[in-house]
């Protein structure tokens, strides 16, 4: 896994509430055996028009915005379990995703790909669309290791909760596959122990 | 004094990482075709094995067709995906597969508790968010990604989080015609799309005491669209009977040793709960959905909310769903026309489920502006259809019945909505294009689907009973 540490970029805005993750990619795509790709149908439905040609009013498609931090309305991530959907983020090239909410399983999808998630408050989150809506060019500066972020055009901070373990699989770019086959030994004996339970 | 989920997850910790997750042991871990190949991918990469195959068990079931499942699959892509699996079920020596046409196929989430697989106090895992649904058996049952499948299949482990702790009480008894997927509709408009995100539920009640073991996985199954990692029931003579004699449970002796175990699985009298909610089960009406996700419901004689009654920070999305959905604010949906009607899914495809639409149409005809898709959760749900005489009263009503699968539910396969077409559906998600590309799903129960079978409209099933 690739490691994060500190970003500052510009931000694509979508400012759209429970963007489940059938819109960020839908089943039909989840056909392929591999992780390749995905990007390419991020956000398929709204971004294409039937015959593929692109829909000019989906951001993605709109020049005006672009950069590897996505800001997103709360409730980013509901629904379904497929990684797909992190793949297809991280495919497009987006490294951090910025709501005031986020659904479980698709936080750890995305944290188990590299993809930073960053939990603001709803103020801070809607000053962000303010601000890129008027001006396209604001950046914002995600740090892992101090865990905040800041709107650059504002100056305003906010700190965000990321628990320590997975904070150092980032910095490291370690992930819990490594970690879980360090402790076989641990797992053989919780085995045993249950046998005789 | 615990509760049930702190009984179950405190027998399964292995270690704990300090500020960090747990690390859990998984007893049973259930595996499909598309969320599992890049994972047995990441096991070659590394050079890994199965660790415990004989606790994983493998189904194909989202991306297969429900018709002529005898003959090659004819998307390539999909037939690709379906080869890879039977290639690593094959490589890796898993004892428990059930491809496409096997007798013990279907829906991963039927298929586990029908042959005994799914028991109270097991930790499960499954690539699929759905997997709540095995929480119904006093288990703890959630959905993982791909990385997480890998780690399953790797170590037997995951490393998790503890989620808070939930309870949703139904007081009193559901009325006649309303059924445990209307409660958990009702539940899920109360509580909102992400109103349990971080929880693990614990339902609890009269209402819930007095459901089948088929109802009660209803609604374990929906808990993840109020964004609950899981929901779970305590175990009771109703659990037992069920898992009693089924293929995989334990036997004999061993049955006894795990019965006085799970007889210990309940919440202690003042356990803490770090949430409760409480309902009273005779106010909730048959259900339905109006918008884009599963919490946008109302009772079906109502109206959709107008404007005013939406806060505002949820008026955009609010009006993109009804613009999606071709509907009014304010609206009233009991008589509008629709044009399909699904009864399937991990949530409503089992033998209860087949029986109530059965029950119902019997003696009735099915409208000829509705197309039915009715797809059983299961070739042993589909085996019961026909030796139970349902499949009979089905035909003679207008219906046929598919071959088992996710189907219409994703719509991944061939069974897609058109675009811009209702459908009412017993599945989980209205989601936008969840049903096919432009498809309008309006999310109901067994009863409110064959009533808008038979009459082609948005009907409440009452009025027939």
């Amino acid at each position: 896994m690739e490691k994060f540490i500190k970003l500052t970029s510009t931000v694509v805005p979508l400012p759209i509430e429970n963007v489940d993750t059938d819109q960020i990619i839908p089943a039909r795509y989840l056909k392929a055996t591999d992780k390749e790709g995905f990007g390419n149908y991020l956000f398929a439905d709204w971004r294409y028009n039937k015959d593929g040609s692109p829909k000019a009013d989906f951001v993605l498609n709109d020049s005006t915005y672009k950069g590897s931090i996505l800001v997103a309305g709360k409730n980013f991530g509901s629904g379904s379990s497929r990684e797909h959907a992190a793949w297809a983020i991280a495919g497009y090239g987006f490294k951090v995703i910025v709501s005031s909410f986020f659904a479980d399983i698709f936080r750890n999808n995305a944290l188990n790909n590299g993809i930073l998630p960053v939990v603001v408050s709803p103020e801070f989150l809607n000053e962000i669309f303010k601000c890129v809506f008027e001006n396209p060019e604001t950046t914002l500066t995600v740090d892992l290791e101090n865990q905040t972020i800041t709107n650059n055009a504002t100056g305003r901070s906010e700190t965000f909760e990321i628990n320590s373990y997975k904070k150092e699989c980032l910095l490291n770019g370690f992930d819990d596959i490594d970690y879980l086959l360090s402790k076989k030994d641990l797992i053989e004996a919780y085995e045993a122990k249950k046998e005789n339970f | 004094m615990k509760t049930l989920f702190d009984k179950i997850w405190d027998d399964h910790v292995v270690s704990t990482i300090e500020n960090g997750p747990t690390q859990l042991y998984i007893d049973r871990h259930y595996v499909h075709e598309v969320t599992s190949p890049q994972a047995f991918n990441g096991l070659r990469a590394r050079g890994l094995k199965v660790f415990r195959p004989e606790k994983t068990v493998l189904t194909a079931d989202h991306n297969i067709p429900t018709l002529h499942q005898d003959k090659p699959v004819k998307d390539p892509i999909s037939r690709n995906q379906l080869e890879t699996f039977t290639r690593n079920a094959t490589e890796f020596n898993l004892p428990y597969f059930f491809p496409m046409g096997h007798p013990k196929n279907g829906i991963v989430h039927i298929i586990g508790p029908e042959n005994g697989f799914t028991q109270p106090g097991m930790t499960i895992v499954c690539g699929d968010s759905h997997t709540s649904t095995h929480g119904a058996f006093g288990a703890i049952a959630f959905g993982i990604g791909t990385s997480e499948v890998e780690m399953v299949l790797a170590t037997q482990c995951i490393l998790q989080t503890r989620p808070k702790t939930m309870r949703i009480t139904f007081k009193g008894k559901l009325n006649k015609g309303v059924t445990a997927k209307d409660l958990a509709l009702f539940m899920i408009l109360k509580l909102t799309t992400g109103g349990a995100t971080g929880y693990f539920v614990e339902y609890a009640g009269e209402a819930i005491e007095n459901m089948s073991m088929e109802e009660r996985m209803t609604v374990c199954n929906l808990s993840i669209e109020m964004g609950a990692r899981g929901g779970m029931i305590a175990p009771d003579e109703t659990t037992f009977a069920y898992v009693k004699d089924r293929e995989f449970a334990p036997k004999g002796k061993e049955w006894e040793k795990k019965l006085a175990y799970w007889k210990t699985l309940k919440t202690d009298e003042g356990a803490h709960f770090d949430k409760e909610y409480e309902f009273n089960a005779e106010e909730i009406q048959p259900m339905i959905t109006y918008g884009t996700n599963p919490g946008m419901g109302i009772s079906i004689t109502e109206s959709i909310p107008t404007i005013d009654e939406v806060n505002e920070a949820s008026r955009v999305s609010f009006l993109k769903a009804l613009n999606y959905m071709g509907f009014q604010p304010g609206e009233k949906l009991l008589g509008k026309s629709i044009d399909y009607v699904f009864l399937g899914s991990c949530t409503n495809g089992r033998i209860e489920d087949f029986r109530a639409f059965a029950n119902f149409v019997k003696g009735k005809k099915k409208a000829d502006n509705v197309t039915a898709w009715l797809v059983p959760g299961s070739w042993k749900v589909e085996q019961q259809i026909r030796e139970e005489g349902l499949l009979d009263i089905l035909q003679e009503a207008g219906f046929e019945v598919r071959q088992p699968g996710c189907s219409a539910c994703l719509a991944m396969n061939d069974d897609k909505i058109p675009a811009g077409k209702y459908a009412v559906s017993t599945s989980n998600r209205n989601f936008e294009g969840r049903q096919g590309p432009g498809a309008r799903t309006i999310l109901a129960g067994p009863l409110v689907a064959a009533a808008a079978a038979i009459t082609g409209k948005i009907a409440d099933p009452r009025e027939f009973m």
